[in-house]
């Protein structure tokens, strides 16, 4: 595409914003313009995000200025940003289920006749729009949004966006929820919106779709801007180097050595649900096995499948060499098995409760109703030495949880693990929201219960940390595990299998 | 503390024990506070006899908010428990129309009927999810309609004198208290098993921990549907429970039981438990209930009329429910 270069239409300059503890966004500038689709890619926390919500108004940048047509604006607001012409299209809908198509477009700016809302108007209007999507054959105006598919509320949201007369239309993560036919109804709509002179960014993870629709990448990392590129003029493996090239300066403990590892104590064969497919693999005592994928690839659906929350609707799972049906998260704790939830404070603790009935909470549960509460650990699991064992810092032991810190909290879910004695443990984003000191801790107390003799599975976002703790590294991609890479794999290796790119492989694109 | 800050050799002689006056829940203070003041208005009250007639008195209520609070810490509301009282009444009397035979008879069934209610509250709750408020309020409905079909529109029939002792007969010849209600002994005895059974059990725990955070508790391995159908039959079987020692004192009418649900809903928030579940204690709750009898019995000393008793206890449930909403925000 050859523009005879227009001004951009968006110009983004400068843009830093702090968090505490955190340096968010480092000086990033981008710009589109129009019928221009401009992808933005990185890795999770790289700021794609944050910049997005700064460039609608959810957030307020400490430095950098924001420009629409050349003129300066400043956003408070995302209802602004709105009427100034940026709308964007959210992961989540925000769209109401029981209304319709044309009452959800033009919620709250219902066009009225005498005071009162011209139902006629609203549906031509809407029809309109929807034909300027091409879209109006397979979505009416009268249609429930609930009976819509993913797709067509996409669709929706856009042409509500269109409605509001929106020039720069930012996309987050479009696709993640959509099947593949859907994909292709999605892009003939953003193609024909470029077309229109619309400008467009694109934020995605899945490598294919940006080499189809975008003419720019631009590529964050850590919050700061790498390089911004021609799609045409670079490659995917050169996009993922440009994405991951970091140094670790982080000291992980050792790998496991091959006399550490013992027995199979899980075995999953072609085991599928409604979000995963056809999952194998193996997990013996002593290894820690790491599970890497971008979000929305299965990873948190195969911990619930295997913790028997989503349990597996086909195929095989052996625990300890017996095939076992897993329907419950009781059934899995029976089985000897631990889930470390990715969310501590809403799936992990009873915040209200204290350290001690924390600690105690699973394996009550495997206890008879009217089992007397031991008040000092006799008999049952020795909760002082299991606190200590995983260094927890508190007050007390009948301190409410909900006082901790994040880093002790996690260490209170780990400690409930412990004193079912668990033989399996999944671990959830083991050291999400938890400071380097504090993640360090994490990571030792993993490595140690590995060589305890513990089968761990952990589950990460953050490819350092897969890389460094994990002795075999399983990737997942679409609801399937793609690939296993032996431990100290390369972020490069890991991310050509996670965005898919090994389905690429018989393609002209290299 | 303004006091821990000065440490002159006074404070420090008095810091621990004000720290462990401070660590006493206030409801013991505000029960003492009635109670003393209830002496003044009625200087016979600290005698045995008065002070355990007042106590057999309050013991349906206190059962009740025993029960209850079971189902409040598991995030719950029991609404049913007034018509259960009611039923109870009604039912017993009819089931024994004054045969003194057919007593023994007459209370298992009532008992049944009560973990049929109980149960039936926390199958709804658990498997049609629908909310707790809803479920108890349609069966407190359909129970006082139950209540009416059964007994023809007006009480009928009557208890025999063995289905009345529990709430009407003494203890005689106990030493130093002269004679003890058998309602004051059943009092003392449920009042331990429940705290025993909050505090010193498995299922107490999980009822907590249910009523904090039950995506984890079903997480942690709690089957949540067993722990909500116990506490419903558990607060059912004390309504059932109140309901045989009111129809011993208070005889049978078609409202005995209007209002109670009420009354245990305000005793057990008075008694410090959170209404969104997951904090609550049994001493304290039981405390809770008393206070509210020992208010309204000194609101009738003073000569306020009875409407007031229903404007206080409104109030006492909007204050103890904002106070605890204030203390969690400010706690988080």
């Amino acid at each position: 595409m050859s523009q005879s270069s227009p001004p951009p239409l968006l110009q983004i300059r400068g843009i830093t914003k702090q968090f505490p503890g955190v340096l968010a966004l480092d000086n990033v500038s981008l710009e589109c313009y129009p019928g221009e689709i401009h992808a933005v890619v990185g890795e999770n926390g790289a700021g794609k995000s944050t910049l997005m919500k700064i460039l609608v108004g959810a957030y307020q940048p400490d430095h950098g200025e924001i420009y629409l047509d050349g003129q300066r604006v400043h956003f408070h607001h995302p209802r602004q940003a709105q009427q100034a012409g940026i709308s964007i299209i959210y992961q989540e809908f925000t769209l109401l289920p029981y209304r319709t198509v044309a009452q959800n477009i033009f919620l709250g700016r219902e066009p009225a006749r005498h005071g009162l809302i011209d139902r006629r108007a609203m549906v031509e209007k809407t029809s309109e729009l929807l034909r300027r999507l091409k879209a109006d054959a397979y979505i009416s105006p009268h249609a429930l949004v609930r009976d819509l598919s993913v797709a067509q509320q996409q669709i929706v949201e856009i042409a509500k966006a269109l409605s509001l007369e929106a020039r720069v239309l930012v996309m987050d993560e479009p696709t993640a929820a959509l099947a593949a036919e859907e994909v292709n109804l999605l892009f003939d709509v953003v193609r024909s919106l470029r077309d229109s002179g619309m400008a467009i960014i694109y934020i995605s993870h899945r490598f294919q779709e940006i080499f189809e629709l975008a003419r720019r990448i631009t590529v964050l990392k850590d919050g700061r801007h790498v390089a911004t590129v021609m799609a045409h003029e670079i490659t995917s493996a050169d996009l993922v180097r440009l994405m991951v090239g970091r140094e670790l300066e982080y000291y992980y403990p050792p790998y496991a050595t091959p006399e550490e590892i013992g027995e199979t104590r899980l075995r999953v064969e072609n085991a599928s649900n409604d979000f995963l497919k056809n999952i194998s693999f193996e997990l013996r005592a002593g290894e820690i096995v790491g599970i890497a994928g971008l979000q929305g690839s299965g990873r948190t659906e195969l911990a619930q499948a295997l913790f028997g929350v989503k349990p597996f609707t086909s195929g095989k799972v052996e625990v300890r060499g017996r095939i076992t049906h897993i329907s419950s998260p009781l059934a899995a704790i029976r089985q000897g098995m631990g889930f470390i939830t990715e969310d501590r404070k809403r799936e992990g603790l009873a915040l209200r409760q204290s350290v001690w009935d924390n600690v105690l909470l699973a394996f009550r549960a495997l206890q008879h109703m009217l089992t007397p509460v031991r008040l000092n650990g006799a008999g049952g699991p020795d909760v002082r030495a299991l606190t200590q064992q995983v260094d927890l810092r508190a007050a007390s032991l009948s301190q409410p949880v909900q006082y901790l810190s994040g880093g002790n909290q996690q260490k209170v879910v780990l400690a409930k693990w412990l004193a079912t004695a668990s033989e399996i443990l999944i671990f959830d984003e083991p050291t999400r929201g938890i400071d380097v000191n504090a993640k360090a801790g994490i990571h030792q107390l993993l490595r140690a219960l590995a060589r305890a003799g513990t089968a761990i599975l952990m589950i990460s976002s953050e490819l350092p940390e897969v890389i460094g703790m994990s002795d075999r590294i399983l990737v997942m991609h679409d609801g399937q595990i793609v690939g296993e890479l032996p431990a100290g794999a390369s972020e490069a290796d890991i991310m050509l299998l996670a965005t898919g790119q090994q389905l690429l492989a018989g393609e002209k694109r290299s | 503390m303004a006091l821990s800050t000065r440490t002159t050799p006074f404070t420090r002689v008095l810091r621990k024990p004000l720290k462990m006056v401070a660590a006493i829940p206030a409801i013991y203070f505000i029960l003492a506070a009635l109670l003393i003041w209830i002496s003044f208005e009625n200087p016979n009250f600290p005698q045995p006899e008065v002070f355990l007639a007042f106590l057999r008195r309050a013991t349906p209520l206190l059962i009740l908010a025993a029960g209850q609070l079971f189902v409040i810490v598991t995030g719950g509301f029991d609404l049913s428990v007034g018509s259960l009282i009611t039923l109870t009444v009604l039912g017993g009397a009819l089931l024994t129309d004054g045969n003194a035979d057919r007593t023994p008879l007459a209370i298992v069934t009532l008992y049944l009927i009560g973990l049929g209610v109980g149960i039936f509250n926390g199958l709804v709750v658990s498997y049609l999810r629908v909310s707790s408020f809803i479920t108890t309020l349609g069966m407190l409905i359909a129970l006082k309609g139950a209540a009416l079909l059964w007994s023809g529109g007006a009480p009928a029939g009557y208890l025999p004198d063995n289905f009345r002792i529990f709430g009407r007969q003494n203890l005689e010849g106990v030493p130093y208290l002269g004679k003890v209600p058998y309602a004051v002994i059943i009092l003392v005895v449920y009042s331990l098993v429940a705290t025993y059974l909050l505090h010193g059990t498995n299922f107490g725990k999980k009822a907590l921990a249910v009523g904090d955070n039950p995506r984890a508790a079903a997480l942690s391995g709690i089957a949540i549907p067993r722990i909500r159908i116990a506490v419903f039959v558990l607060s059912s079987i004390s309504a059932v429970t109140a309901g045989i020692l009111l129809g011993g004192f208070a005889g049978v009418s078609m409202n005995v039981g209007d209002g109670y649900e009420l009354e245990a809903i305000a005793a057990v928030v008075l008694g410090g438990a959170m209404l969104m579940g997951g904090k609550g204690s049994m001493p304290t709750a039981i405390a809770g209930a008393l206070s509210l009898r020992a208010l309204f019995t000194l609101l009738n000393l003073l000569g306020l009329p009875s409407p007031y008793r229903a404007a206080v206890q409104g109030l006492i449930i909007i204050g103890a429910a904002a106070y605890a909403a204030f203390r969690s925000q400010s706690e988080s």
